[in-house]
């Protein structure tokens, strides 16, 4: 099964620069209840994108400069980075099959 | 492929949970459709999962999550042999039997479900304002979410839009992180609950504007403001705030029952004689046939009655034949 990392303040930028494939970053925090919802489909999507996506979460209560950076305002943010720029934001849950198209869109 | 069952949930707030957990129990091996994700109350679990902490949910003395508490209905029901589809039904046809469902398709010919009975506890969903520039900004000042994005606006001014239980609710939520709050409603006295207004007037970060509604969304990348007209006078002035939360009211998710099913005019399913609908063997429970209570108690009440009118609905259709 493919892992997803759990990132924070200190790991983000080395971590999402390193990485030579794209990565998404699944902005979450334990008391939002739609992030929860999609944390099983972000698991779904790790394993059947292996190798194209890395998928990481970074928790907006422990990791607040960076949800800054990035101006999150609302949770959860999906933040896709290409050679460690943002190349697209996805606010709000949604269901697997809408993720994936916005995703394969990006990634082709 | 088309799946049959004896009886198909649509929905799975507290009422369609409930309804599971019985006719589960009644070994009647209910298919759930529970929505698809989203960040409005349009989703699984329901309005709750946007909610904090419920503290008038019995059995729970220091209170529970609203997200934990509908994660738990869910566990529950599975239990018993509950089946989730993870989907939206998007068409039903009750004119015959067996009913039909579909989910997602539309417009495939066989229906994704055929059932003997049907239990449709759809739910309500929170109004918006419908202003020009407003699904833009949602995620960037504008949020459908008081629980997901309160957390962003620690120190900023900011606007509850609405006067009943749940603008005050989030209102009072919301001053956890901001520096002030103002209720923006249109007429110059609450509708919320006594003691959810002694909590608001008594907050010293709560301002109110009365007799006001907004009008106008201003900021280009980021939500920087509102226009506020007075309901009274028509002047209109502006607010600075970086965000904006909006609780003006619910309205039933009946849009893909319209022609089917009988309706009150504001969409509200009709149910007589506890959860019979107009239709023999289709039932109804929670908010999507209620505008009264709405409860997360009320709702999972009328879920058990609708499992308990199925079962025994389904039994007198066995003898009858």
């Amino acid at each position: 099964m493919a892992r997803i990392e759990k990132l924070n303040d200190s790991s983000f930028d080395e971590w999402v620069k390193a990485s030579e494939v794209p990565v998404l970053v699944d902005f979450w925090a334990e008391w939002c209840g739609p992030c929860k919802m999609i944390a099983p489909i972000l698991e779904e999507i790790a394993d059947e994108r292996d190798g194209v996506i890395n998928i990481a979460k970074l928790n907006v209560d422990d990791s607040l400069d960076i949800a800054r950076r990035y101006e999150v305002m609302s949770i959860p943010t999906l933040i896709l980075f290409k050679d460690g720029e943002p190349v697209r934001r996805i606010v709000g849950a949604k269901p697997k099959g809408s993720l994936l198209k916005e995703l394969d869109a990006v990634l082709q | 492929m088309t799946q049959h069952a004896k009886v198909v949930i649509v929905g799975s707030g507290p009422a369609g949970l409930t309804a599971a957990i019985y006719s589960a129990r009644a070994n009647l091996a209910p298919i759930v459709i529970e929505g698809e994700p989203s960040s409005t109350s349009d989703q699984p679990g329901g309005q709750l999962m946007l909610t904090t902490e419920i503290e008038n949910f019995p059995g729970f003395i220091d209170g529970i999550m609203g997200p934990e508490l509908m994660m738990n209905f869910r566990s529950q029901a599975q239990r018993f042999g509950t089946t989730y589809r993870t989907a939206k039904a998007s068409r039903v046809d009750f004119t015959n039997k067996p009913f039909k469902i579909w989910t997602n398709d539309v417009d495939s010919q066989e229906p994704q479900y055929t059932a003997d009975s049907v239990i449709i506890s759809t739910g309500a969903r929170s109004l918006m304002l419908n202003l020009e520039d407003e699904t833009r900004l949602i995620g960037h000042g504008v949020s459908t979410c008081a629980t997901c994005d309160g957390f962003f606006f620690r120190g900023k001014d900011i606007a509850v839009v609405g006067g009943g239980d749940s603008a005050i609710e989030e209102a009072i939520f919301l001053t956890k992180f901001a520096n002030t709050v103002t209720i923006i409603h249109r007429r110059k006295e609450l509708r919320a609950s006594k003691i959810m207004q002694d909590r608001a007037f008594a907050n010293p970060k709560i301002r109110f504007h009365w007799d006001a509604e907004v009008v106008k969304l201003h900021g280009k990348e980021q939500l920087e403001g509102v226009t506020v007209r007075d309901t009274v006078t028509g002047a209109e002035s502006s607010l600075e705030i970086t965000g904006l939360f909006v609780a003006i009211g619910h309205v039933p998710n009946t849009d893909i029952f319209k022609g089917q099913i009988e309706m009150e005019e504001t969409g509200y399913i009709v149910t007589k004689n506890g959860t019979y609908t107009n239709i023999d063997g289709v039932f109804a429970c929670g908010d999507v046939q209620d505008h009264t209570y709405r409860q997360a108690i009320t709702a999972a009440g009328s879920g058990c009655m609708a499992a308990i009118d199925v079962e025994r609905w389904l039994e007198s259709q066995h003898h009858g034949s």
